[in-house]
């Protein structure tokens, strides 16, 4: 089953230097689980391919239900010297509640997730 | 010793609400306004400032907000702690002192000064004496652009603004300290906690990351069931109500709009985040995985369960050094085609830079209303969409000023003489930017030595 991050998770992003963070919140903290199985470094480096030029960091935080990510090469050189709209990285967070990520039925089902819906 | 003490975050940045002080005072009650005015490339304005004028480099803003809550430092003593004094709290320190006298009450304000932050006059012999001050980031060493340095400053801890307490300060003033000491500095004082007392430090610096974005954790910019905060326009800052224990309460006055829950408190905890195992501050290395946070009442959350340990023996250094120019110009497209149309106008403007010889370090464009923000993840979700505008967004950067100034030239042009339904230029020609640059380094504690005056 198709789950969209924005069904089950909130989300902040700031800057440092050309690096965006975003920290990725659970909507329940029943729903951290399958935040922590499912949205892998190497799938939010694949969402964010194109977007960003540099590597992905993950870190969890279980106490938060939440989890960190660090895009870097995000901000085209960041702070200042950044010619883009979001210089600062604020609305990475929205950008990452864009993923949908794939949920076994069976998991899904048992933590009561959202399906995506066509329109995502 | 109190068992609570209040501290309330009245400032997030330089240019927030100039009533949020004020309205932090009289609103309820409170022991501390802590007011955090820097950010990376704030320190480099000020220095042009201080350059042009002496008298100047320090946040202008605090003068007012300090005015706005003097009746309140006075009489019922409330203490304000804030790094306004940028790369010249002396002078921010006199501006306060004649505003005290001017209003009467210059006996009863005495007012700590901070400084030993700023190193632009000891970069060459530091870098002599063999610290490089490496970028953070890159490794350059600053040798690299040394002409180029605007400003350099140490991040300082709590200890100095402890001391200026200690001595009876009620006004601290700071240049570059951490936000975070902001907070921590007066819990330290209050409560006797060691610079040793890893836990309850870190308690104090994660008070001090909560509030330092002022409404940001009481549900300023938070996205969790946004619609349903009430009375932004009213919105209340936060207040950390901390216990010698190192456990606080986030909340904020009654009758204020917005919202503090623990959605919105872990919503700024992860702003800005690194390493959550490892939040590094002069004065300790908090432990973001420990906190936990429960919904206490209305607007209360409770924050307890911090663990810290040993600082480093190093200190982050803010360095701004010029860093070329920049321009950015924007047209606005608009139905029918009007993403089309933009991308066109793009095409054409990049030939003409290009037929005209000029040489860029990096040329970008956006399509704001269809990808400027979340790019091809935006354009994939909206493949077909009929925009009914799409504003072209085009910036230029490099180190060749006339380069940029003649791009400048070249947006107008596109109104008559590039692709059709194009408006959204009364602006004028883009405006060339010199770029000052952040350079984040690394020094050892050792040769940064803090001072405290109470003048």
């Amino acid at each position: 089953m198709n789950v969209r991050l924005l069904d089950i998770a909130h989300a902040r992003s700031g800057d440092k230097g050309d690096t965006a963070n975003v920290g990725l919140i659970a909507l329940k903290p029943e729903w951290y689980a399958v935040l922590d199985k499912y949205v892998t470094k190497d799938a939010v480096a694949a969402h964010f391919d194109g977007v960003i030029d540099g590597p992905v960091d993950r870190f969890e935080l279980p106490n938060l239900n939440a989890l960190n990510f660090l895009l870097h090469g995000a901000l085209d050189g960041g702070g200042t010297l950044s010619l883009k709209t979001d210089a600062q990285g604020k609305v990475f967070s929205t950008a990452l509640l864009r993923m949908i990520i794939e949920v076994p039925d069976g998991e899904a089902h048992a933590a009561a997730v959202p399906e995506a819906s066509d329109k995502a | 010793m109190k068992e609570v003490v209040r501290v309330a975050g009245g400032q997030g940045f330089w240019g927030d609400s100039l009533d949020a002080p004020r309205q932090q005072v009289e609103g309820g009650p409170i022991d501390y306004l802590m007011l955090d005015y820097l950010a990376e490339v704030t320190m480099s304005i000020l220095q042009k400032q201080k350059e042009r004028d002496p008298s100047m480099g320090y946040a202008r803003d605090f003068i007012g907000a300090v005015e706005s809550v003097l009746p309140s430092v006075v009489e019922r003593g409330v203490r304000v702690v804030a790094n306004a004094g940028g790369v010249n709290p002396p002078a921010c320190a006199a501006a306060i002192r004649k505003l005290a006298t001017s209003h009467g009450v210059g006996d009863s304000i005495r007012i700590g000064v901070v400084t030993g932050d700023d190193l632009l006059g000891r970069l060459d012999e530091l870098i002599d004496s063999g610290h490089s001050l490496a970028n953070m980031e890159t490794g350059e060493p600053l040798s690299a652009i040394r002409d180029r340095v605007l400003s350099a400053n140490a991040y300082i801890g709590s200890t100095p603004i402890v001391e200026a307490l200690t001595r009876g300060a009620n006004i601290v003033i700071t240049g570059r300290s951490t936000d975070t000491a902001l907070t921590m500095a007066p819990l330290r004082y209050e409560f006797g906690w060691s610079g040793t007392d890893w836990n309850h430090l870190a308690a104090g610096i994660i008070a001090g990351h909560i509030i330092e974005c002022g409404a940001q954790c009481s549900g300023g910019n938070c996205l969790y069931e946004w619609r349903t905060i009430p009375d932004l326009a009213n919105v209340g800052y936060p207040i950390a109500e901390v216990r010698g224990d190192g456990t606080f309460v986030i909340t904020k006055h009654p009758g204020t709009g917005g919202r503090v829950s623990v959605p919105s408190v872990t919503e700024q905890l992860v702003y800005e985040m690194g390493d959550p195992h490892e939040y590094i501050t002069p004065d300790v290395i908090a432990d973001f995985t420990t906190i936990r946070l429960e919904q206490q009442g209305p607007d209360r959350v409770r924050v307890h369960g911090i663990e810290g340990r040993a600082a480093t023996d190093k200190l982050k250094v803010s360095i701004a050094y010029r860093a070329g120019f920049k321009a950015v110009g924007t047209l606005v497209y608009s139905w029918p085609d009007a993403l089309e149309k933009a991308q066109h106008a793009d095409r054409i403007l990049r030939e003409r830079l290009d037929r005209l010889g000029l040489h860029f370090d990096h040329v970008m464009t956006e399509f704001v209303g269809a990808s400027a923000t979340h790019g091809r993840l935006a354009t994939q979700a909206s493949t077909g969409a009929d925009y009914p505008e799409v504003q072209l967004r085009f910036g230029v950067r490099g180190s060749d000023r006339a380069a940029v100034e003649r791009f400048t030239r070249e947006i107008a042009p596109l109104v008559l003489n590039g692709p059709p339904s194009v408006t959204g230029f009364a602006g004028g020609r883009p405006k060339v930017e010199e770029i000052v640059a952040y350079w984040p380094a690394l020094v050892d504690k050792s040769v940064v030595t803090t001072h405290v005056e109470i003048a």
